[in-house]
């Protein structure tokens, strides 16, 4: 299939001031293209990998020959990630729903999500995410470094924040924990809800 | 005895254009601060309080690790870094260089390659070799060629931190830079050492 740049549902600036216009045009245009084009050249006389996804490639990772496997894992992760991300961020959207009652159910409440999936993101040392994900019908917080998507581990993202510095260091520069906590505010729970019941 | 930041060896407009003022307010006073203020507060009350930085890198993991090492790490880089340093080495360096890597321009674009290319956050090192021979290789986060017993003769940081604010996205732009910077007589000092 075309791995292409999906278009934002919303303008550059809808996030503001929790996520500023410049980051996300540059987030956009530059970094998660960028990460399109290394997937496709990786994938260039692999005829048989031309159907896949880039969320089918990355949650079979042995099935992809060993040449370009890290290439694989790393951009088509990058371009996974990223378009989970964007379908993800909307402002003024109540917590309400499936997934927050499950959140209560697994994690004890939005506080408690919020302090475990706060402390996942900012230790996270140097590039990754920190994800809320679905694991055997549980809900539960992890990391990952670089471009590692929980597919790879058979897990289901549910949410997924994205804490490699250029996602931040415009507004934000070294103040990782300021980022996290303006996130809380641009989370899509109507979103999340479709993804946690998809999942499930 | 508490770690401390060590004074920039230039003044921080020093490396204009090239790396801005701006970046290395941040880089320096507040990412490696923020290094050597974890690191005091990580190793108070353990075995690591009374060892050197060195010494810390190689016994230590974990959090401790990669506190130290970064503080290192970024000590080293800022002291192969000058105003002025689009120089090339010469003598016994250049000579080595020459016999690793073929020319100096070869070395230059194999080091480019490996900073350009390391993903996520990392380094760029030229180091020698327990053999005496030099060879270039790329770090990821706070990994350290000290601690796999190289001696490092040049870094280039590759977290985005060090490029973001001048370069955005372009990280090849950024290194096609800083070998306007290369301080080579910190280079010869290294490999001589």
């Amino acid at each position: 299939m075309a791995h292409t740049l999906p278009e934002l549902t919303y303008s550059y600036d809808a996030l503001e001031p929790y996520i500023d216009k410049d980051t996300m045009s540059i987030h956009h245009t530059k970094h998660h293209q960028a990460y399109i084009t290394k997937l496709v050249g990786a994938l260039e006389g692999h005829a048989d990998l031309a159907d896949k996804s880039a969320e089918e490639l990355i949650s079979d990772l042995a099935a992809v020959p060993e040449g370009i496997r890290g290439a694989v894992r790393n951009h088509g992760g990058g371009h996974a990630n990223h378009s989970f991300f964007w379908a993800l961020l909307r402002k003024d959207v109540k917590y309400a729903g499936p997934a927050a009652d499950a959140i209560t159910a697994d994690l004890g409440g939005l506080d408690q999500f919020k302090e475990k999936f706060a402390a996942a993101a900012i230790g996270q040392f140097g590039s990754g995410w920190a994800w809320l994900v679905l694991s055997d019908g549980k809900l539960e917080i992890t990391a990952t470094p670089n471009q590692d998507s929980p597919l790879s581990a058979g897990k289901k993202p549910i949410i997924g924040l994205d804490v490699w510095e250029h996602a931040y260091y415009l507004k934000y520069q070294n103040r990782r924990p300021e980022y996290v906590d303006a996130f809380f505010n641009v989370v899509n729970w109507e979103k999340v809800n479709e993804l946690y019941l998809a999942a499930r | 005895m508490p770690h401390v930041l060590p004074d920039l060896p230039f003044a921080k407009d020093a490396l204009a254009p090239h790396i801005s003022a701006e970046t290395l307010e941040y880089h320096y006073g507040k990412h490696h601060q923020t290094y050597v203020t974890n690191l005091n507060k990580m190793i108070t009350g353990t075995e690591f309080e009374s060892l050197s930085l060195e010494d810390i890198i190689k016994k230590a993991s974990g959090g401790i690790f990669n506190n130290a090492a970064q503080v290192y790490n970024h000590t080293f880089y800022w002291r192969g870094l000058k105003a002025s340093g689009a120089g090339r080495p010469d003598g016994a360096l250049l000579e080595a260089i020459e016999v690793a890597f073929g020319s100096f321009d070869a070395f230059k674009e194999l080091f480019s390659t490996a900073a350009v290319t390391q993903f996520g956050s990392g380094w760029a090192w030229l180091v020698k070799t327990a053999e005496g021979s030099l060879a270039i290789e790329a770090t990821a986060n706070a990994d350290t060629p000290l601690r796999e017993g190289k001696t490092p003769l040049l870094t280039c940081d590759v977290w985005e931190h060090a490029y973001y604010i001048d370069y955005r996205n372009a990280r090849p732009k950024y290194v096609e830079s800083f070998w306007n910077l290369v301080n080579w007589d910190f280079v010869a000092a290294n490999f001589s050492g």
